[in-house]
């Protein structure tokens, strides 16, 4: 087939199966702006900040209209130029102009794009309206006076997570983006993943911020500030502090860490090691009677909450271990337990709905939580600018005895399929290097929202699915209702990507993540321990601490409905 | 006011309008032709039934004016207030039904669920003017004198019905 071109400010470009306009433009090195487009929602059309010209002088979005052979558009004309400035003009007449102290300052989108069109000044009287702020929600943080009504959070809520807890409500001048009657969002189906706040280009949505309780407990003598540090974490911190590169910088995080003050530094890791070890042993236990299945992993709280919500006939399937932070929180706080000092457990996670999963009642003692504190990259990020240590230069650290060093099976916990590939792992009779090659070509690896394999084990043959983002988990739930699909084991983690596209982490889009799962990898790869069952640290656990009380501290039991998020 | 939501009612309306998402509109009307407007209940069941969010049904209950959240009255009085009503003094009845009903532009539903008065745009019975309708039933060249009788006549009614009981 011939090539086909269309011509973009007189430049002629290649049409390669972009799906519209924009995408194109972009491609050709023009970076146009948009607040309600990402790639991987429905497209909107409702910022028109893309709008193009037309040779006849006709206007239109280039998000929503599909590149054709011969069509020619321009992109900077001084009447798209004037279009662009009054947009945004607009948009700042009803919107709260207290950047300074808004948490998404410096990040967002429209006070870049302010600063690009050169906005000094807004012609029209400011009639933003006065309206609460949600803080109900241990999550997120909703401020509606900072909405633009670009619809990303609607959608992304309803088409990736298949959720629905926010729509636009109301007409016209009267439009708001709100759940059913104004409920707050404690009150609503909200299952925590954040994502919502990851696509608001403004900070109408935000990542409940925690910092100021950490630096209190940093601050307090009599406090043993106590730290975990999820895998995902030391792929993304960098994009913010340094290089955009994947790399795990768990060292410098571990150093930075030390630094501001952190008493004992972890590495959530280990805890995954133990979920391998539990969650293998409950699947082989389940084949064995042949009850109970598929199995569904427990690592991820939003799904968790979805599954509470929505199915709760499948309570019952989802694994009773513990998550690797709740299961570690547990361990931490058996391990100091005769501490003289007060033990604060704090878990610095890729993910918001981990701060509803540390709230949960499940995982209390006496009203005191395992975990006390979980902060995201993104809090991290921020304390360490506060604290005033260049993260470039730290020079890496280990984290500390007695729980050192993870198998590579805990790292990749943080990526789509890697908690598959731990189970597979241990499971699997052939333990060779070969088989550890082969695994990675599998099929669980990869950013597809849904992925497939089979793996021989004794006679038969385990038929296992790997699902990241809820909408593609709802649709494999009712393959499997109907019996059109037959798993034994499911892995669900409600972020695209799985953890490493965490809403608590930098915003990345799919190359990005792509990167951030490539560290991880590597991180396994360089792990002398490739398998969680040969971690020493974890079979001492099993001798020591854990003797007797492995199902106190590493298993939990949901009841159902009735849970804040 | 707690309205009884029966769970036979919203099925066989569900049925009537074949269990369908995209038929979300008309079964809120048919909710809304029953209860005079659409309860606070319904809209969880209706989200289970019909696999939406509560929000997403919220949202196209709150779009369209003429779904109403909040209970109405036994008559529902419509003054029409289009250009024509207008012209001929549709404002002194709206006024008078306002000051007779203690009702005001925010407050529209009497505390005795009788009467609800809102104004439309057009009729289309511009040749009556001014028009009033009250359970769409159409009363032309309307006075505030003749509002007042009419008034009575339903409050009559009412009594009348009672009695009947």
């Amino acid at each position: 087939m011939r090539a086909e071109f269309m011509m973009i400010d007189d430049i002629p470009v290649e049409i390669q199966g972009e799906k519209n306009v924009l995408e194109l433009i972009r491609k050709a090195g023009i970076d146009l702006p948009t607040f309600c487009y990402y790639s991987e929602l429905s497209v909107y059309g409702a910022c028109r900040l893309c709008v193009v010209e037309n040779k006849w002088g006709g206007i239109e979005a280039s998000c929503s209209t599909i590149p054709k052979a011969g069509m020619e558009v321009y992109t900077n004309t001084p009447r798209l130029r004037k279009y662009r400035k009054m947009i945004l003009e607009l948009i700042l007449a009803n919107h709260c102009r207290d950047c300074t102290t808004c948490e998404k300052s410096g990040t967002c989108k429209l006070q870049e794009l302010a600063m690009r069109f050169g906005i000094k000044e807004v012609r029209f009287e400011n009639t933003k309206k006065d309206l609460p702020m949600d803080t109900s929600s241990c999550c997120i943080v909703r401020d509606e006076t900072k909405c633009i009504l670009c619809g990303d959070c609607v959608r992304m809520c309803d088409e990736v997570q298949n959720v629905g807890a926010i729509d636009f409500v109301h007409r016209g001048s009267e439009m708001r983006i709100g759940t059913a009657f104004h409920q707050c969002m404690a009150k609503s189906n909200c299952v925590g993943c954040g994502q919502c706040a990851a696509v608001c280009p403004t900070g109408a949505i935000v990542v409940k911020n925690d910092t100021a309780s950490i630096w209190k407990e940093l601050g307090d003598p009599q406090a043993k500030v106590v730290v975990q540090i999820a895998p995902a974490v030391r792929v993304a911190i960098d994009e913010a502090l340094g290089q955009k590169n994947g790399k795990n910088v768990m060292g410098k995080i571990v150093a930075v860490l030390r630094r501001m003050g952190f008493n004992e530094i972890f590495d959530t890791s280990t805890g995954a090691d133990l979920t391998v070890l539990e969650e293998t042993n409950e699947f082989l236990k389940r084949l064995e009677k042949n009850e109970r299945l598929p199995l569904f992993t427990s690592c991820c709280p939003a799904w968790i909450k979805y599954a509470e919500n929505k199915h709760p006939d499948l309570l019952q399937n989802i694994s009773t271990c513990r998550s690797p932070m709740e299961m570690f929180g547990a361990v931490l706080k058996e391990h100091y337990k005769h501490s003289n000092k007060r033990v604060v457990v704090v878990a610095i996670m890729p993910c918001t709905a981990k701060k509803a999963e540390a709230a949960r009642d499940e995982f209390k003692v006496e009203g005191t939580p395992y975990v006390d504190y979980v902060l995201t990259t993104q809090e991290l990020i921020q304390m360490v600018r506060e604290s005033g240590l260049v993260f470039d230069e730290m020079e890496p650290e280990a984290v500390d005895m007695p729980f050192g060093a993870p198998s590579g099976a805990g790292v990749i916990f943080g990526v789509t399929g890697g908690v598959t590939e731990a189970v597979i792992r241990r499971v699997a009779d052939d333990k060779s290097i070969n088989m550890l090659r082969t695994l990675a070509f599998k099929g669980v690896r990869g950013m597809e929202g849904v992925k497939e394999t089979s793996i021989p084990f004794g006679e038969q043959t385990l038929h296992i699915a790997v699902v990241s983002g809820l909408a593609n988990a709802e649709v494999l739930i009712q393959q499997i209702k109907s019996g059109e699909k037959h798993y034994d084991l499911i892995e669900v983690m409600a972020c695209p990507g799985g953890c490493i596209g965490g809403a608590g982490q930098p915003f990345a889009d799919r190359e990005q993540k792509a990167k951030r799962g490539q560290g991880l990898y590597e991180t396994d790869r360089m792990s002398s321990i490739k398998r969680a069952e040969e971690n020493p640290v974890i079979l001492s656990l099993y001798q020591g601490l854990l003797k007797g009380k492995v199902h106190e501290l590493l298993h939990v039991e949901y009841k159902g409905k009735g849970q804040k998020s | 006011m707690e309205q009884v939501v029966e769970t036979h009612v919203l099925e066989e309306i569900l049925d009537k309008n074949g269990r369908n998402k995209s038929s979300i509109i008309s079964i809120l009307q048919d909710i809304q032709e029953k209860y005079r407007y659409i309860p606070k209940e319904v809209f969880s069941y209706l989200a289970e039934k019909l696999d939406m969010s509560t929000a997403k049904i919220y949202g196209v209950a709150t779009f369209y004016e003429n779904f109403s959240l909040e209970a109405k009255g036994r008559y529902i009085i419509k003054i029409c207030d289009g250009t024509a009503c207008h012209v001929r003094k549709s404002i002194p009845i709206l006024e008078t039904l306002y000051k007779e009903l203690k009702l005001s532009k925010e407050k529209i539903t009497t505390d005795d669920l009788l009467f609800t008065v809102e104004t439309v745009s057009c009729l289309g019975a511009c040749g009556l003017a001014p028009v009033v309708t009250v359970n769409d039933k159409v009363y032309g060249a309307m006075t505030p004198d003749k509002t007042i009788a009419l008034l009575n006549e339903l409050r009559e009614e009412v009594k009348h019905a009672e009695n009947e009981k």
